[in-house]
C-alpha cells in the first residue's frame, strides 16, 4: 500500500467518481419523466399562447417539421409545429432566430394562419437590455401583439418597418435595433411560409417529438 | 462538543463570517441572479441544500480520503450533489429553473462550498459540518434575498414577484407593489446595481458591528474593567 500511493489515490479517485456518477443517475432515472413532461407541457403553453387550442384538434408537440433556410430563418434549420383540424392543415407555428438583436440572437415562435395572417408572434428568449429592448416580452408591453393578423399584404411589404425606417411598426423609446430585427424577421418568416406554401403542411413529420429547444 | 461550540459555528455562519458580506465568496451568482427577491431565494436555498449534503459527505469521507487527492474527491462530491439538485429543480420547480438557468450548474463553482469542504468539514465531525453548512448556507441566502429584494424593489417596483414559480399557485397573491406609477429605477436591475446594492449591505453590516462593539465595550467599561479593543479588526 505504501509501495504505489498513486495507485491506492488512483483507485479512490475511481471510487469516488464512480459514486457520484451513481447519484448522477439514480437522480436522472427518478427525474426524468417529470422534466420531459414540463418541457413538453411549458412548450405546449406556448403554441397555445399564439394558436388557440380550440382551432387545432392534434397534438402540435410531436407534429413537427424540420425546415432548412438559414437566408430567411436565421438558423441551419428551423422547427415547425403544424396545427391542423380534422386533418385540415389550420396554422403553422416557427421558431425563427432573429441574428441581429442589439445584443445576441433572439428566439422567436411565430404562428401563421393557413391563409397567411399571424395568429401570433412571441420572443422565446433574449438578451435585450432591460427596460429597453425587453419590452417585446408579453409581460412588459403589449408590443408583441400587435403582429396578430398582419400579412404581407397588411401592411404592404415595404412599410414591414419600425416607424422611423418609414414602416408601420412602432419602436420603442431608446431602443430600436431591437423591434426593428423583429419586425425584419417576422416579415422573413412570413415570406418564407409564403415560398412553401402547403408543402409545410404535406412534407411528412421529420424530427422527434420535443426535442431540443423548448 | 460543547453547545457553546455550535453557537459559535451557527454565529459565523450567519453573521461574523457570512460568506457573501465578509468572505465575499461565490459573488458571481450573488450578483447575477439577485434581480429579483423569489430568484435569490430560489438560488440561496438551492446553495443550502449541497453545501449540506457536501459538507456532511466530506466530513464522513474526511479519515479515508488521502490527502494528495483531497480536493478532486472534494469537488467529485460537490459536482455530483450539484447535478442532482439541479435535475430536481427542473422537475419541481421547472419555471424557477429555467430563470435561473445557468447559475444552477455554476454553484459547482461557488467557492464558498468548497471553501467550507476544505476549511471546516475535512476536519470536524459530521453534525458539526451539517450545523456549518446550514448557518453558512442560511447566512448565504439571507443576503441573497435581501439584495434580491431590495433590487427588486427599487429596479421594478415589485417584491416577491413570481412567488407560485416556487410556492405553487397560491402564493400568487404575495406578489407586493410598491406603486401604481413607479417603473423603477433601471440601474438597480442591471449589474452595477447588484454591486452598489452589495455595497451597501457590507457598509450596514459594519455599522451594525461598529455600534454592538461600542455597546459592549461600553458595559465592559463600568464594572471596571478594561475594554476588549477591537476584536474583529
Amino acid at each position: 500500500m505504501t509501495k504505489h500511493p498513486v495507485l491506492v489515490a488512483g483507485a479512490m479517485l475511481t471510487l469516488f467518481a464512480i459514486a457520484g456518477s451513481s447519484l448522477v443517475a439514480l437522480t436522472h432515472e427518478q427525474t426524468k419523466e417529470r422534466i420531459a413532461a414540463n418541457e413538453k407541457l411549458a412548450l405546449l403553453r406556448n403554441l397555445q399562447a399564439v394558436v388557440p387550442p380550440q382551432l387545432v384538434d392534434n397534438d402540435m408537440v410531436t407534429d413537427t417539421l424540420l425546415a432548412h433556410d438559414p437566408e430567411l430563418l436565421g438558423a441551419e434549420s428551423t422547427l415547425v409545429y403544424r396545427g391542423r383540424l380534422g386533418g385540415q392543415p389550420v396554422a403553422a407555428v416557427l421558431t425563427p432566430i432573429v441574428p441581429d438583436g442589439y445584443s445576441g440572437p433572439i428566439k422567436l415562435l411565430v404562428a401563421v394562419r393557413r391563409d397567411g395572417t399571424l395568429s401570433g408572434v412571441r420572443v422565446i428568449s433574449h438578451k435585450e437590455t432591460p427596460g429597453l429592448g425587453d419590452k417585446i416580452e408579453t409581460k412588459k408591453s403589449d408590443w408583441i401583439l400587435g403582429f396578430s393578423g398582419k400579412s404581407l399584404n397588411d401592411p404592404q411589404v415595404e412599410r414591414w418597418q419600425v416607424k422611423r425606417d418609414g414602416g408601420d411598426f412602432d419602436q420603442f423609446t431608446g431602443a430600436t435595433i431591437t423591434p426593428r430585427a423583429i419586425v425584419r424577421a417576422v416579415k422573413k418568416t412570413l415570406q418564407f411560409v409564403q415560398q412553401k406554401g402547403e408543402q409545410l403542411y404535406a412534407a411528412p413529420q421529420s424530427s422527434h417529438p420535443a426535442e431540443g429547444d423548448a | 462538543m460543547t453547545e457553546t461550540g455550535y453557537r459559535q459555528i451557527i454565529r459565523d455562519g450567519l453573521w461574523n463570517n457570512n460568506q457573501a458580506l465578509v468572505a465575499l465568496l461565490g459573488l458571481c451568482p450573488l450578483l447575477a441572479v439577485t434581480n429579483t427577491a423569489i430568484n435569490g431565494l430560489g438560488l440561496g436555498l438551492a446553495t443550502t441544500l449541497v453545501l449540506v449534503a457536501s459538507n456532511t459527505t466530506v466530513s464522513l469521507i474526511r479519515n479515508l480520503v488521502r490527502p494528495e487527492v483531497r480536493l478532486p474527491v472534494f469537488v467529485l462530491v460537490i459536482a455530483s450533489f450539484v447535478t442532482a439538485t439541479e435535475l430536481s429543480m427542473n422537475a419541481w420547480f421547472h419555471g424557477l429553473y429555467n430563470i435561473l438557468g445557468i447559475f444552477i450548474p455554476l454553484i459547482v463553482t461557488n467557492c464558498a462550498i468548497i471553501g467550507r469542504a476544505e476549511a471546516f468539514a475535512s476536519k470536524n465531525t459530521p453534525v458539526r459540518s451539517l450545523v456549518d453548512g446550514l448557518s453558512i448556507g442560511i447566512g448565504f441566502t439571507g443576503v441573497l434575498l435581501v439584495l434580491g429584494g431590495i433590487r427588486e424593489m427599487v429596479g421594478s417596483g415589485t417584491l416577491f414577484a413570481h412567488a407560485d414559480l416556487m410556492f405553487g399557485e397560491a402564493a400568487r397573491g404575495i406578489t407586493l407593489s410598491v406603486g401604481e406609477d413607479f417603473k423603477g429605477l433601471l440601474i438597480a436591475i442591471l449589474p452595477p446595481g447588484a454591486f452598489l446594492g452589495l455595497g451597501l449591505l457590507i457598509a450596514l453590516k459594519n455599522v451594525i458591528d461598529e455600534r454592538t462593539r461600542h455597546l459592549r465595550a461600553a458595559r465592559t467599561i463600568s464594572p471596571g474593567h478594561e475594554p476588549e479593543a477591537a476584536t474583529h479588526a
